[in-house]
């Protein structure tokens, strides 16, 4: 593989990851708030 | 964006109801977030010179070192959250520790990636059993581990004390990992940034820079996230035990139906 392929793997790994766990994150969020009331989240 | 903010805390209304973990702040964070990513992906593989030596792989560096920062933060809210919790036994606390040590797992399994796709270039190999990667994948397994931990059922308390507990022994291992291209000879450089006087210079210390700025904040929208969601997830475990202890005491104290003979023996 050349450099810049190792480069591209890398920044595909690193913005993928994050950019996939902040996503699952808003999704679970979103569902998880649906259960409890208004004053449970208070940073609304 | 101000109406947004208005609607988002008005009790009641559609969004409200609806429920997230977001806020105006972690919005804004957000969007500064993603402008800089964007910048950083400029100035990291497009506007920065490739390296006289590395060439172009040195472009990993961008994102490697912030990962890496990334991951000696989340650590230090898991011994942060984990010491302050054995002190005061707090829910925050403790949920501080849990989102410290999911977001450091994640960012020293970047750590480690980026930094095997930046060694086969540079060293020629992707792993050497060298101090400093030795001891960053003892950090990983340690915080798989960690994690692992939190899921074994029991009561909140105990399971708070034992994650605590683990916590503050995982933390042990970062000093390990920052001074090992110091106390060992290892094939990893040693410190290239926190020097008085800095071995790059022009773009690339800028593009450096840059990552660690927006990894810094992608690091805190991430944990101020994480942690409402462990908030929430609490709650909802909270609620569900209590339902499950309602339905239990209903049935306890229903009648039995007409004609059903007692469980109880007499004497004859």
């Amino acid at each position: 593989m050349s450099q810049a392929g190792y480069v591209a793997v890398g920044y595909v790994a690193v913005f993928g990851s994050i950019s996939g766990y902040a996503w699952w994150m808003l999704r679970r969020g979103r569902r998880l708030s649906r259960k409890v009331p208004p004053e449970a989240r208070r940073w609304l | 964006m101000s109406q947004t903010a208005v609607v988002d805390g008005a009790p009641g209304s559609g969004e409200d109801a609806l429920g997230h973990t977001g806020s105006v702040a972690t919005r804004w964070l957000g969007v500064v977030v993603l402008i800089g990513a964007v910048a950083l992906l400029a100035f990291g593989l497009v506007f920065s010179d490739p390296d006289v030596i590395q060439g172009d792989a040195v472009r990993l560096m961008y994102v490697h070192v912030p990962s890496a920062i990334c991951m000696y933060l989340g650590v230090g809210a898991l011994g942060l959250g984990s010491a302050v919790w054995l002190k005061r036994q707090t829910e925050f606390w403790d949920l501080l520790a849990l989102a410290g040590a999911e977001i450091g797992a994640l960012f020293t399994a970047l750590t480690l990636l980026t930094g095997m796709l930046w060694g086969r270039p540079t060293w020629g190999v992707f792993w050497v059993w060298d101090a400093r990667l030795t001891s960053t994948a003892l950090l990983q397994v340690m915080l798989i581990g960690y994690l692992a931990l939190r899921k074994l059922p029991g009561d909140a308390t105990v399971r708070a004390r034992r994650a605590s507990i683990t916590g503050l022994v995982i933390v042990l291992d970062l000093p390990l990992i920052h001074y090992s291209v110091e106390w060992w000879r290892t094939l990893h450089q040693g410190a290239t940034i926190s020097r008085l006087d800095p071995q790059i210079d022009g773009l690339m210390l800028f593009s450096l820079m840059l990552g660690i700025v927006v990894g810094a904040l992608t690091f805190v929208w991430l944990m101020i996230h994480r942690f409402r969601l462990a908030h929430l997830e609490e709650q909802v475990e909270d609620r569900g035990l209590d339902a499950a202890l309602d339905a239990r005491r209903a049935e306890a104290d229903r009648p039995p139906p007409a004609g059903d003979t007692p469980l109880v023996r007499t004497s004859p």
